[in-house]
């Protein structure tokens, strides 16, 4: 497996397709990075390292959007034609009648893919928390770094659940550009339109809204149906991750004003923000995995011609 | 007695209702060239992947190197070498990066890749065009490198898919001296699928011809001659004159199954060779030889008939 790794891996990196999505990507977090930095510094409040993700002081599409919107077409591009251009290309059932178990070659793309991920990801991270080091001039504190410690992890396990999807998408379509807009078909239906299935379906079941009870529940449902969504399940983790003071909430009702009334709004710890959303990050991972054995199994099982 | 290397017992395969393979029985033993023949769709392919475990068998089992494919599937792909029908390289990477990876999925240490894939390119007549990107090789060059690609681990046994399809007539030449040269010198045993009947015939020691997912002739070509009694020879006569007492006097000759006018020149087959006979014969008619022609198709003739009853 480590051979089939090694390949993948520098295949990645030499990609133009890749490149091109990374340098994109770079050049926007490095350029939104000084915007920000610089108009929070001018504005000077709150927790500098957190914020700088979360803010749309500088420019009006926040760090943390912008992964979000950019992070799927990473993992897309890493993994839609992984297992079908092999196959169109015939190189397939030559790397499969060489001594690899078949498990070999999925897993060796799979982990070649998450490596790459884990790489961007960190470099992103290193490139816009130095920039931000050196605009404001103070190291994050522990609980900041621990907490950007969670934020990438999670950044990560979102990538890799793109990945994993346009990997799939590669196992069961034979052609590799049906692959690559089924895959952003579901990556656009999941993140975009889950917000007016989600309402639709809580309108749906609760039609009246007028006490204050059937508007609790049509708030509840429409959360719950929203989180189907890992694009959700990826903002509200990291949200809540990133922010310790409104972090110690999930639910929007909680947020409301009148009930902040009287309540102490001190930061809660990096642990208790992470135990918030550990949820989050264990469904974000099962459904990984889910993914990852639909199509492990259809792989191992499927014949293969030249 | 040479160890066997591939066994195949009643060996079926099913998708859905339909039988691709279908009791199907082979032997296969140290450096034999066995040909692998029939009709599109007869359940080669299949055969072949079911032998390297590349697809699972419906009932029977098949042995190769002594292992079963599903159980032991590398110890299988660690002597078998497989050519498929139409091999497919990384466009972007040369043809001497390909051999390297394949290398190093065969776990076979860098030094000794290197020197072996040189002495292979070399064999192949690839050393000018080892570093090219493979996207730019034409369909021979990509064939050659296969099976250079191919007896990189030192096979034991090599599969070769219709290793012929697209090769020019001295690119088969050379292919199937290179066959040859394997089998007799280094042992191996060679399972050669193909359509180029007159090919099989020069190399291969035994032939199977298979039909609807069976095994239908088996044996030398000499003896499948015997078996199908079709006669085998065939000889073309250019004359000048000739008249009906000729035709009847080449039909007189023994072992001549059957004569026919085709303008100028007389076709006579037989089942042994009547060159000689037949051409003394003309001499001492009153009509002049002016050529004559004698094509060895015994095992197309063979393989014409049977299909041809078949449709009947």
């Amino acid at each position: 497996m480590r051979a089939i790794f090694w390949k993948e891996l520098g295949d990645h990196f030499g990609k133009k397709r890749f490149n091109l999505m990374l340098g994109l990507v770079l050049v926007g977090v490095l350029w939104a990075t000084f915007v920000d930095t610089e108009a929070m510094v001018r504005s000077g409040t709150g927790s500098f390292y957190l914020d700088l993700f979360t803010t749309t002081l500088g420019v009006p599409l926040s760090l943390l959007s912008f992964l979000s919107f950019f992070g799927p077409i990473i993992g897309i591009t890493l993994g839609f034609d992984s297992i079908n251009s092999e196959r169109t290309q015939g190189t397939l059932s030559r790397i499969l009648s060489q001594p690899v178990y078949r498990d070999a070659v999925y897993n060796g793309k799979f982990l070649a893919g998450l490596f790459t991920l884990i790489m961007v990801v960190l470099s992103l991270g290193i490139a816009a928390v130095g920039v931000a080091m050196f605009r404001f001039g103070l190291p994050p504190s522990s609980d900041e770094v621990l907490r950007l410690i969670g934020f990438g992890f999670v950044t990560i396990g979102y990538l890799a659940f793109w990945l994993a999807l346009s990997m799939t998408a590669s196992i069961f379509l034979r052609n590799a550009v049906a692959s690559a807009l089924v895959s952003i078909g579901i990556w656009i239906g999941i993140s975009f339109f889950i917000v007016f299935a989600s309402s639709a379906i809580a309108d749906r079941m609760v039609p009246d809204i007028e006490e204050i009870e059937d508007q609790a529940r049509h708030t509840n449902i429409q959360l719950w149906v929203g989180r189907v969504s890992p694009e959700r399940l990826y903002t509200e983790a990291t949200g809540t991750l990133l922010d310790p003071i409104g972090g110690r909430f999930l639910n929007p009702l909680g947020v409301a004003p009148e009930r902040l009334q009287g309540l102490l709004l001190s930061p809660v710890s990096a642990g208790q923000s992470l135990l918030l959303v550990w949820p989050h990050i264990i469904a974000l991972l099962g459904m990984i995995a889910t993914l990852l054995s639909v199509s492990y199994v259809r792989f191992m099982r499927e014949e293969i011609r030249s | 007695m040479s160890e066997l290397l591939v066994e195949a017992d009643s060996l079926v395969k099913a998708y859905g209702n339909f039988l691709a393979v279908n009791g199907l029985d082979l032997r296969l033993g140290e450096g034999e060239v066995y040909g692998f023949l029939g009709p599109n769709g007869s359940g080669k392919s299949t055969t072949i992947l079911m032998m390297l475990g590349l697809t699972e068998p419906t009932s029977g089992g098949v042995k190769v190197v002594g292992y079963d494919p599903v159980r032991h599937p590398l110890e299988v792909k660690r002597q078998v070498g497989y050519l498929p029908e139409s091999v497919g390289f990384y466009s972007d990477m040369s043809g001497r990066e390909n051999m390297l990876y394949t290398a190093d999925l065969n776990n076979i240490r860098r030094s000794e890749a290197k020197k072996r894939i040189d002495e292979l390119l070399g064999m192949v007549e690839l050393t000018d065009a080892m570093n090219q990107p493979v996207g730019q090789y034409s369909r021979g060059m990509r064939q050659r490198l296969g099976l250079a690609d191919v007896l990189l681990k030192r096979p034991r046994v090599i599969i070769l898919d219709d290793p012929t399809l697209g090769l020019d007539p001295t690119g088969i030449q050379w292919l199937l001296g290179i066959i040859e040269e394997l089998s007799t010198n280094q042992g191996i045993a060679v399972l050669l699928s193909s359509h180029q009947l007159q090919e099989v015939q020069q190399v291969c020691h035994r032939v199977g011809i298979m039909s609807h997912g069976k095994i239908v002739l088996e044996g030398t070509v000499a003896e499948l001659t015997a078996q199908t009694a079709s006669g085998g020879f065939q000889l073309v006569l250019e004359l000048l004159g000739g008249d009906d007492s000729l035709m009847t006097a080449l039909k007189g000759l023994p072992s001549v199954t059957g004569c026919n006018r085709v303008g100028n020149n007389i076709v006579v087959d037989s089942n042994a060779d009547v060159r000689a006979l037949a051409t003394a014969t003309v001499i001492a008619s009153s009509a002049s030889l002016l050529g004559a022609s004698s094509e060895n198709r015994t095992l197309e003739q063979i393989y014409l008939r049977y299909f041809a009853g078949q449709e009947r």
